[in-house]
């Protein structure tokens, strides 16, 4: 066998143009991409500006800021992942089980590593067009500055690396559709806790810690610091968090796409 | 005493069912599918709203004093409640519905029994009233024990449940019984479901929103179906006069049920 460590990058570029003109040959094709921008905007102006008019202003580690100015860089996080997660889980599913479309590309001189890599790379573009627009609609309500936006946009392609890798990673051992549900819900349980409504350190101590276990915490951490300007060395372990998920993630779901397609 | 006999050759055509066998007979079919399949749906149902309730009406709310005199959890649980009925309704009359026509073919296969277009809508309809009943009841059962709930009422709310979700489910399902393509899906949730959840009343009044985002807060059931059921839980008034509300969601379902007929006609018609 090939050694995986001799990749082609005209390899995987090819695996990601295959996306590209996937998505133009679908109907409507503008819409749905348009559409995946309104997601994290509409919890945005809901739970931000919404229930932030109830909520007022927040007290976090000694700084006062809007609720909204608190809320909006998580929904950006959440939006970095949510956009590499659906390429990543159900699309690579469909793909991986159902359409065959690795089977059929593993025909050609592609590798296991570099449909991962490919796949991986389209999940995460894909996503950061969704952050690119979202940052500046930040911007434009001046809850970060352009500067700190620009440093920030690196901070969700990574975040979108990460998740991607990870979520291509755990679809290779979904057995069917009704395994997603589990999928969803670890999804939504990060959603709903990693710092993002709420600062955690509000949860009792052995939540707070249970929480800084996963990686949702460490994007939304990485995000906020970035875009409220706020830098501190966590910062830096955070960073690792996420490229040691996007390593870990990229090489398992290698070994498994190899095993399952190659065997 | 006389003995029935059937002429030779003329069978099922000539006899068939009464409509109320014939849709038990689809919904025998749908509950044996999701006997199949409840594990694909048993964390979202339960343990959702129980996150949920945690992070956003604790968590969020402890930030937040009251509205209308009552705690911001106890503001949103008939919220979620009603969304979550209304979630339920559309989700399953999205992917499922399609599916049964584009890739199981299990409607055409239906057509080839003595079961009307009209039996297959019913039959599916009552499978989805099952499914949220019995979601509206645990999330009750579980909201009891939040201790937000604050009035007898709150019975009729698992009813109120249903008729929003059949006036969703009926013209949701229409829908997707005329389309080929599920990325029309990605832009049903983005552009109707995900706001209606998150501007129809469940999180904060409509009164906050503009003029116009309030007149389509007002077009959705889904506002409807918070108000009556935050109404029966809390105790207090709704917007408008009960009858409206309710009237509103009953239009609602009739136009999607009479849709879905065509709908569904047009697609098995060939």
């Amino acid at each position: 066998m090939v050694s995986a460590l001799a990749l082609s990058p005209a390899r995987v570029g090819s695996v990601i143009n295959r996306n590209v003109g996937a998505l133009r040959s679908g109907p409507s094709y503008w819409w749905v991409l348009l559409s995946g921008f309104f997601e994290p905007l509409l919890y945005l102006f809901s739970i931000g500006v919404g229930v932030g008019a109830l909520v007022g202003n927040l007290h976090v580690s000694g700084q006062t800021m809007s609720y909204a100015a608190f809320v909006a860089p998580a929904m950006l996080a959440v939006s970095a992942m949510s956009g590499a997660l659906a390429e990543a889980t159900f699309n690579f599913f469909f793909k991986f089980k159902y359409v065959k479309t690795y089977d059929a590309m593993l025909a050609t001189p592609i590798r296991p590593m570099e449909i991962a890599m490919g796949e991986l790379a389209w999940a995460m573009l894909r996503g950061s067009f969704y952050t690119a627009c979202f940052l500046a609609v930040m911007v434009a309500m001046k809850l970060t500055t352009f500067w700190w936006a620009l440093a920030a946009f690196p901070a969700t392609m990574l975040v979108g690396l990460a998740f991607g890798a990870v979520g291509m990673a755990i679809t290779t051992l979904i057995r069917g559709w009704q395994d997603f549900d589990l999928v969803f819900t670890g999804q939504f349980a990060m959603f709903l806790f990693s710092g993002t409504f709420s600062p955690v350190q509000n949860y009792p101590t052995g939540v707070e810690i249970l929480i800084g276990l996963t990686p949702l915490y460490h994007a939304v951490q990485l995000i906020r610091g970035l875009s409220t300007g706020q830098l501190s060395w966590g910062l830096l372990g955070n960073t690792f968090y996420l490229i040691l998920m996007t390593a870990a993630g990229l090489l398992f779901a290698n070994r498994r796409l190899t095993k399952v397609l190659t065997a | 005493m006389t003995t029935i006999t059937r002429a030779p050759g003329r069978t099922a055509a000539a006899t068939a069912p009464p409509a109320s066998v014939r849709i038990m007979a689809a919904l025998e079919r749908y509950l044996t599918v999701y006997k199949r399949n409840w594990h694909g749906s048993i964390f979202s149902a339960f343990i959702l709203p129980v996150l949920f309730m945690i992070s956003i009406g604790i968590g969020v709310g402890g930030y937040i004093g009251t509205i209308d005199g009552w705690d911001y959890l106890s503001y949103i649980v008939p919220g979620v409640l009603a969304s979550g009925a209304f979630q339920t309704a559309i989700g399953e009359s999205t992917f499922p519905v399609m599916g049964d026509f584009k890739w199981t073919r299990g409607m055409h296969a239906m057509r080839a029994t003595p079961l009307r277009i009209f039996d297959m809508i019913a039959g599916w309809q009552l499978y989805i009233q099952i499914r949220v009943f019995c979601g509206a009841v645990v999330f009750l059962i579980i909201s009891a024990l939040f201790g937000a709930i604050h009035s007898p009422w709150v019975v009729v709310t698992p009813l109120i449940c249903a008729l929003l979700a059949l006036s969703t489910a009926a013209p949701v399902s229409a829908f997707s019984a005329g389309l080929d393509n599920d990325s029309y899906f990605s832009l049903l949730f983005r552009f109707v479901v995900i706001p209606s959840t998150l501007f129809a009343g469940v999180f904060f009044p409509v009164s906050q929103l503009q003029p116009f985002f309030r007149l389509l807060a007002y077009a959705s059931p889904l506002w409807h179906g918070v108000v009556l059921c935050r109404a029966a839980m809390l105790g207090g008034p709704t917007p408008w006069p009960i009858w409206i509300h309710v009237t509103y969601l009953v239009a609602f379902s009739a136009l999607g049920l009479w849709w879905a007929d065509r709908a569904y006609s047009k697609r098995l018609k060939d």
